[in-house]
């Protein structure tokens, strides 16, 4: 229970009045009510002292021309008005569909999320990444690993940024997102195993160790059982073995 | 009780930060009366009385108003304050800094810190943002090794950071995540292991990312202090037979709340294990694919009937509509439903409901119609809460509540003080019968869909259902606005709502007088969030006066310029103010995308992503 305690302060009443109030110190006294700050009571108080929170605010607020804004705010105006006037009920019929906004309506995505989740069971919809292809995903040195769902990405790059994401707390050196790696590209692969500290690795239905990047996307989830990130040096022995994979399928 | 420079530093030599909590008679810090009998007594200072009373007195104190109104007063109860202070509130973790909070509170057990702004929840933010956990719990680990309870609000939290808070406060007993992410099963699975106090662990909407780690092993095998068990939004499957083990050996164990991956058979079993449960959230309700003939067979209603002591009742994420008389023995007593997850329809409502006499807070999907909510407001009478969430949270559909259930919950539940309505159409009508009918409502957030929609009955603006509220409802704390609304619906605003401290507008106004009605009018502001709005720099210069006493300003898609943003940061240097774009690919146009401005201490934060400036 609140006691709502509040300075008595002379020559004031106990708090309200104009800006700021006297409700606790949580709202700051502002210049109406000016309590003595420690720095005119105490000289050995530092500058870091949180009574500099009662500032004495006497701004001089200049009156600027604002012209040009209002303006602006007009035309925007304007132009929400024309807004508004086709959504007015003039006429029965529908106000026309809209484009769905970012984050509007205010409903948090957990509960977004649930909710598509439940009608999707029930209605028997299989909406991308309704079957999930979750792998585990280790990297070396990390002291956890992760799962990914796999289908929750469409390229490589979106990949290879959520992982970027996921292990950046343990990444050492110059790593994170900076440091992933471009591997749609063969090419830029075999020149970034010398340069990069890791590399991502996945092991296919066969059981072997491949390198990520070097099939197409789909067939890429298709095949991947788990995900490793490992370290430069461990991966190098890898590459031969990925080149003649490769050359063998095409 | 003047500020005698000699009583205060022998105060602060003797002063032992890291000794535990206050001891009267260790505080009895007095010199020696050196007289020539060869006597030793001791004489308290008479400000070291005063110091005592205080100290003692100041214990009683518990709301951190009252307490920083105290430490105001003078030196010594400052002092004083600070060493007696026990929970540490931190509304914004930018606004003071580990290090300085840790240095003036030194005898704390139990911290609460809040992060991301509300807005971040519903994507308005880039990811990383920031309000890392890391140096908040690095810095506690050396200065509060007492420390007992933990709660955190949209903050970045990381396995480590977990892992650290574990191994750091060997009396640790409460950790409270709500809205939080960046950790996994991994740091959950260290906090279960090493807190061998461990009285509460709630997760609340925050995001679990699955490590495949069985965190239920990890709690201790003996009998185990839990009291709390929340971790419904943990979307990982857990080792139910791990689960029914530890809920046996939890005799103290009164909330449980499952996630979605329990099935309600196992369900079953945990509820014949723990009847003593106060809260719990029924996981699925559902038969998972486990053993769909078994479950059904199972005797719930006698399950539910031996808990006697049930008061809240959440969980039906996927849930068998058939099963729901189950809970019938418990609805008299229950003062609390949650069945925002449950898509039941009025029908399936009614049977429940009218058993629920003493119902407080009512959370619901609008699945019930404004036919459900006729049945809530005919049967609960001592309804404070209701939360009315959409099951289609789109714009363009037609909506399954309007202002008829708006009506009805505002004439048959009477001491209503928080609302939350999610609807596609409304009136002013209803909103103005609210307002009358519902004179204790503190919090009224009214969210029409439809963007710019006005009354749809009479095709004007909602400016007058809002006025009214805030011209009736004359103990309205948080507001959250929505529709086809003019300036004059923020006059109204600025002219009633003294006591508006949160306010949240999306959508609205027609020019800068709507965001300087709210900055001149509005005393108590402290949080303003706004998007979407024709506001502009002149009506943010509107508020130089006040920004010191918000917690924060948030204002996304207006029209503000970086020169007038930089205005603000130049006219208030303790003011940190962020500038960001929502979308890093997209050019920096004419306005700013998101401005975020806050009161600190510290000035600009070491840990800005780079979508982030700050002026």
């Amino acid at each position: 229970m609140e006691t709502e305690l509040r300075l008595g302060l002379p020559g004031g009443g106990g708090g309200g009045g104009g800006g700021g109030g006297g409700e606790g110190g949580g709202d700051q006294v502002v210049v109406m009510m000016r309590k003595r700050v420690f720095s005119e009571t105490e000289s050995q108080i530092t500058t870091d002292d949180e009574s500099s929170a009662c500032v004495d605010l006497k701004l001089n607020l200049s009156s600027k021309d604002g012209s040009s804004t209002a303006e602006k705010s007009k035309s925007l105006m304007m132009n929400k008005n024309k807004e508004k006037n086709v959504d007015l009920p003039a006429d029965p019929a529908k106000p026309p569909a809209k484009a769905q906004v970012v984050g509007w309506p205010p409903v948090r995505s957990f509960r977004k999320n649930m909710l598509s989740a439940q009608k999707s069971s029930t209605t028997d919809e299989s909406k991308a990444g309704g079957n999930a292809a979750l792998v585990k995903v280790s990297m070396d040195g990390a002291p956890y690993l992760r799962k990914v769902d796999l289908n929750m990405y469409k390229t490589y790059p979106q990949l290879s940024d959520a992982l970027a994401k996921m292990f950046s707390s343990f990444t050492i050196g110059n790593c994170g997102s900076q440091g992933t790696i471009d591997f749609m590209n063969e090419r830029k692969l075999m020149d970034l195993l010398n340069d990069s500290d890791y590399i991502p690795t996945y092991e296919d239905k066969d059981g072997d160790w491949m390198l990520v990047g070097d099939v197409p996307w789909e067939m890429f989830v298709e095949s991947c059982k788990r995900l490793r990130i490992m370290k430069g040096k461990e991966a190098v022995g890898l590459a031969p073995r990925a080149m003649e994979k490769c050359k063998n399928r095409s | 009780m003047g500020d005698d420079p000699s009583s205060s530093s022998q105060m602060s030599e003797d002063d032992d930060d890291r000794s535990p909590p206050l001891d009267p008679s260790s505080s009895n810090k007095a010199r020696n009366c050196s007289s020539g009998s060869g006597c030793d007594y001791i004489i308290p200072y008479p400000d070291q009385v005063l110091e005592n009373v205080l100290e003692n007195v100041l214990c009683f104190l518990t709301a951190r108003q009252d307490r920083n109104a105290a430490s105001l007063v003078c030196k010594s109860w400052y002092r004083a304050e600070a060493l007696t202070r026990s929970g540490l509130f931190i509304g914004n973790c930018y606004a003071v800094s580990p290090r300085r909070a840790t240095a003036r509170f030194t005898r704390v057990r139990a911290v609460s810190i809040k992060g991301k702004p509300r807005f971040a929840d519903f994507n308005l933010m880039p990811p990383n943002w920031g309000a890392h956990f890391r140096p908040w719990v690095s810095a506690m680990a050396k200065a509060y090794p007492w420390l007992e309870k933990v709660y955190l609000k949209r903050m970045s939290v990381t396995d480590d950071d977990l892992a650290l808070l574990a191994e750091s406060f060997p009396g640790f007993k409460e950790l409270l995540l709500v809205c939080c992410d960046g950790f996994g099963t991994s740091g959950l699975a260290v906090v279960a292991s090493k807190c061998r106090q461990l009285k509460v662990l709630d997760l609340i909407e925050s995001e679990v990312l699955d490590d495949d780690v069985d965190w239920i092993c990890c709690f201790p095998e003996s009998l185990t202090c839990l009291e709390s068990l929340i971790f419904d939004c943990v979307e990982c499957h857990i080792n139910f037979e791990a689960l029914e083990r530890l809920v046996m050996r939890s005799p103290l164990l009164k909330k449980l709340r499952l996630n979605r991956h329990v099935s309600i058979g196992q369900l079953h079993r945990l509820m014949v294990r723990a009847p003593q449960l106060t809260h719990l959230g029924t996981g699925s309700f559902s038969t998972l694919e486990g053993n769909p003939q078994g479950d059904q067979e199972l005797d719930y209603v006698s399950a539910f009937a031996a808990c006697k002591s049930l008061v809240c009742l959440s969980g039906f994420r996927e849930i068998l509509p058939d099963q729901l008389p189950a809970i019938y023995p418990v609805c008299a007593n229950l003062t609390n439903l949650n069945f925002s997850y449950a898509n039941i329809t009025a029908e399936q409502l009614i049977p429940v409901i009218r058993h629920c006499h003493k119902l407080q807070i009512f959370w619901v999907l609008d699945s019930v119609c404004d036919e459900g909510l006729k049945a809530v407001a005919a049967t609960c009478k001592e309804l404070r809460e209701l939360r009315v969430f959409p099951v289609n949270a789109r714009e363009d559909t037609e909506g399954p509540v309007s202002e008829v259930g708006l009506q009805a919950i505002s004439e048959g539940c009477r001491k209503l003080q928080s609302i939350l309505y999610f609807c596609q159409r409304m009136t002013n009508a209803a909103v103005i019968a609210m307002s009358k009918n519902c004179p204790d409502l503190v919090v009224f957030r009214l969210c029409i869909m439809g963007r710019h929609r006005p009354d749809h009955a009479t095709g004007e603006s909602m400016d007058e259902g809002f006025g009214a509220i805030v011209m009736n409802c004359k103990k309205l704390t948080r507001l959250a606005v929505s529709g086809l609304l003019t300036d004059q619906a923020f006059s109204y605003i600025g002219q009633f709502g003294k006591l508006v401290r949160t306010l949240s507008v999306a959508f609205a106004g027609d020019s800068d007088m709507g965001l300087k009605y709210l900055l001149e009018g509005c005393p108590k502001l402290q949080k303003l969030e706004i998007r979407d709005s024709p506001f502009g720099d002149s009506a943010l210069r509107s508020g130089l006066h006040h920004y010191y006493n918000m917690r924060f300003l948030w204002m996304s898609s207006c029209l503000l310029t970086r020169e007038g943003c930089q205005d603000v940061a130049q006219a208030l240097p303790r003011l940190v103010v962020e500038v960001m774009k929502s979308d890093e690919e997209e050019e920096t146009g004419e306005y700013v995308d998101i401005l975020y401005l806050y009161r600190s201490l510290e000035g600009q934060r070491d840990d800005i992503p780079k979508f982030v400036d700050i002026l």
